[in-house]
């Protein structure tokens, strides 16, 4: 049962030969064994999710259910969830039940999913390495000393080692995708204002987006499909017509589906910076595409290389202006002693904030403050200008961008902890993609000494099916992404 | 640029978080090894771009001035460190 696809476990759900009650039950013993060991999840509430789970029961029997009733899924920790505790990470919230549902969790509720959990994450979603939790560390399923990426690191090391069929991410600087790739996922970061950021707690407004994070291109359709949509309480929700992401994957195809796909490698994917075991992987899948019809194009977006610099600038301004409202006064943590109002602002940021967060929040307000705010912050939106208008002119000469999504496999729990800056630079070929607000997507490419290497697709604006598309001809010849972790089971 | 040990206090000041002397180094390394880092886009002629503070091009939508969102002050306040009669306690800020 769980190999499944979720799909497949609909049909299951479907024919009567599991129920919702005893799916669920399954995954929360799961968690209960084996979460231990990995601390992915920050709140599991058996009693809750076994209610959603009789709930859709009931419902299937009434002969209304959609393809998601009744399945369980991780929520990473981000979306507000009401009557459930939702932290972000952060000892800040770590007592914040919240009154209200997110969007995306309102669609799944809506849907019949079953919220099966509440997953571990970097503290506001500002780390690579789910190391920056205020409920410790998440282990990744394919080496417990190593890291599963961030910051969706609980998410990923859930699903990795099927503790969840599937779960939700979100997205700033390559957070859905790094961390599929670091667990051998199939991760769907869509473009900007596809999904409502209602009531998910902001890191960057202009660059947050969440997404599906499940082992194939089909699993992430299916739940696109639900997540998707237009919302008026979100200002930059896009008012489109509703798509079903799915309708290229149902398409019969002959044994080139990809002839005529032009993809583009840009070079500053494929030159220093990437260590060769991933390069290698990467440059056999991209053969494997040639095989399936499609075309190569040298290509160059020649300010990518300005995209850290242009992210370090405008994600610490906007964190600044959103951690803000965190002041110890109408929820969240407030310091136990404090002499005055500005006392009691300054002891509960201090002592509920972590470390990176303080340190984003410092320059965020640096970039911003008196004399300093065209040189830094009106530059940095001037250079995500550049950027953005390399993938316009890429786009004129392929349909979609292949490379890396990150640097290398994961790396060893502690190692890069001591300096920001080298645990930045794992974050090298997703960021352009959210200054740029495209949609990209990480798929299981190979492994590199038994830890998975994920395949990056940069796809144009609303190419969400198209690219759904390309990565599901990938998988219906290869297996990388229905490989499990062994060592946990 | 790099920062000050004396920038760093004032805008950790204006960020309303207290740098203690014993970390105030460290943060001081880490914050310019980012700026450092931030530099290499200061080299960069964007004379005539135009900033890009989103990624579509998009104005904001108007919507009618109703009230849209019900009364929930009572769950809200539910989840406040201190609340009297409906407001929400502070130290006395006027004496």
């Amino acid at each position: 049962m769980i190999s499944k696809s979720l799909k497949a476990l609909g049909q299951a759900l479907g024919t009567g030969e599991i129920s919702s009650v005893e799916l669920t039950r399954l995954y929360l013993d799961r968690i209960e064994r084996l979460n231990p060991q990995l601390n992915a999840f920050i709140t599991v509430d058996a009693e809750k999710s076994l209610a959603q789970a009789s709930a859709a029961d009931t419902q299937r029997a009434t002969g209304t259910a959609g393809p998601l009733t009744g399945i369980p899924l991780a929520q990473k920790d981000i979306f507000c969830t009401k009557g459930w505790l939702t932290t972000c990470g952060s000892k800040m919230l770590d007592n914040f039940v919240s009154p209200y549902d997110a969007k995306v969790i309102e669609n799944f509720n809506a849907a019949g999913a079953v919220i099966l959990g509440k997953t571990n994450l970097d503290e506001f979603a500002m780390g690579s390495s789910n190391e920056n939790s205020y409920f410790g560390p998440v282990h990744n399923p394919w080496d417990l000393e190593r890291v599963p990426g961030g910051s969706s690191g609980g998410s990923a090391a859930a699903v990795a080692a099927r503790l969840a069929p599937a779960a939700t991410g979100t997205d700033t600087g390559g957070s859905i995708r790094q961390p599929s790739a670091l667990c051998g996922l199939t991760g769907l970061k869509p473009t900007y204002g596809i999904v409502s950021r209602y009531g998910m707690i902001a890191y960057a407004s202009s660059l947050d987006q969440g997404g599906p994070m499940a082992h194939s291109a089909e699993d992430c359709a299916l739940l696109l499909n639900t997540m998707a949509g237009f919302d008026e309480r979100d200002s930059t929700s896009l008012d489109r017509p509703k798509e079903d992401y799915r309708r290229e994957l149902q398409v019969d195809a002959d044994a080139k589906p990809l002839a005529g796909l032009k993809i583009g490698l840009p070079k500053e994917f494929y030159g220093e910076g990437c260590a060769p075991e991933v390069m290698q992987r990467v440059e056999a899948a991209i053969a494997q595409y040639r095989l399936l019809g499609a075309e190569t194009v040298d290509i160059s977006l020649p300010n990518m290389k300005l995209s850290l610099a242009s992210y370090y600038v405008i994600a610490p301004a906007e964190a600044s202006s959103n951690l803000s409202r965190f002041d110890g006064v109408r929820y969240g943590y407030r310091a136990a002693d404090y002499s005055d109002l500005n006392d009691l602002y300054t002891r509960s940021r201090t002592q509920g904030f972590g470390e990176e967060v303080k340190r984003r929040i410092l320059i965020g307000t640096y970039v911003l403050s008196h004399g300093y705010y065209d040189a830094y912050y009106l530059q940095a939106q001037r250079v995500r200008r550049l950027i953005a208008n390399d993938f316009v002119a890429a786009f004129k000469q392929c349909d979609v961008i292949m490379g890396p999504t990150s640097p290398s496999t994961a790396f060893k729990i502690g190692e890069k902890t001591d300096d920001p800056v080298q645990m930045y630079l794992s974050d090298i070929y997703t960021l352009a993609v959210n200054l740029a607000g495209l949609p990209g997507m990480s798929i299981p490419c190979g492994f590199a000494e038994q830890l998975p290497v994920g395949l990056q697709l940069i796809g144009n604006y609303f190419a969400e099916a198209r690219l759904l598309n390309i990565a599901h001809r990938y998988q219906q010849v290869t297996d990388w992404h229905l490989q499990h972790p062994t060592g946990i089971d | 640029m790099s920062l000050t040990l004396e920038q760093v206090r004032r805008v950790a000041h204006l960020a309303r978080i207290e740098v203690s002397d014993a970390q105030a180094e460290t943060t001081l390394g880490h914050l310019n090894g980012i700026l450092t880092l931030i530099e290499e886009m200061q080299a960069v002629d964007t004379r005539g771009v135009e900033p890009m503070a989103h990624a579509q091009d998009l104005s904001q939508r108007l919507r009618s001035d109703v009230v849209t969102e019900g009364n929930r002050r009572e769950a809200f306040q539910a989840i406040a460190p201190e609340t009297e009669a409906g407001l929400y306690l502070v130290p006395k800020v006027i004496e």
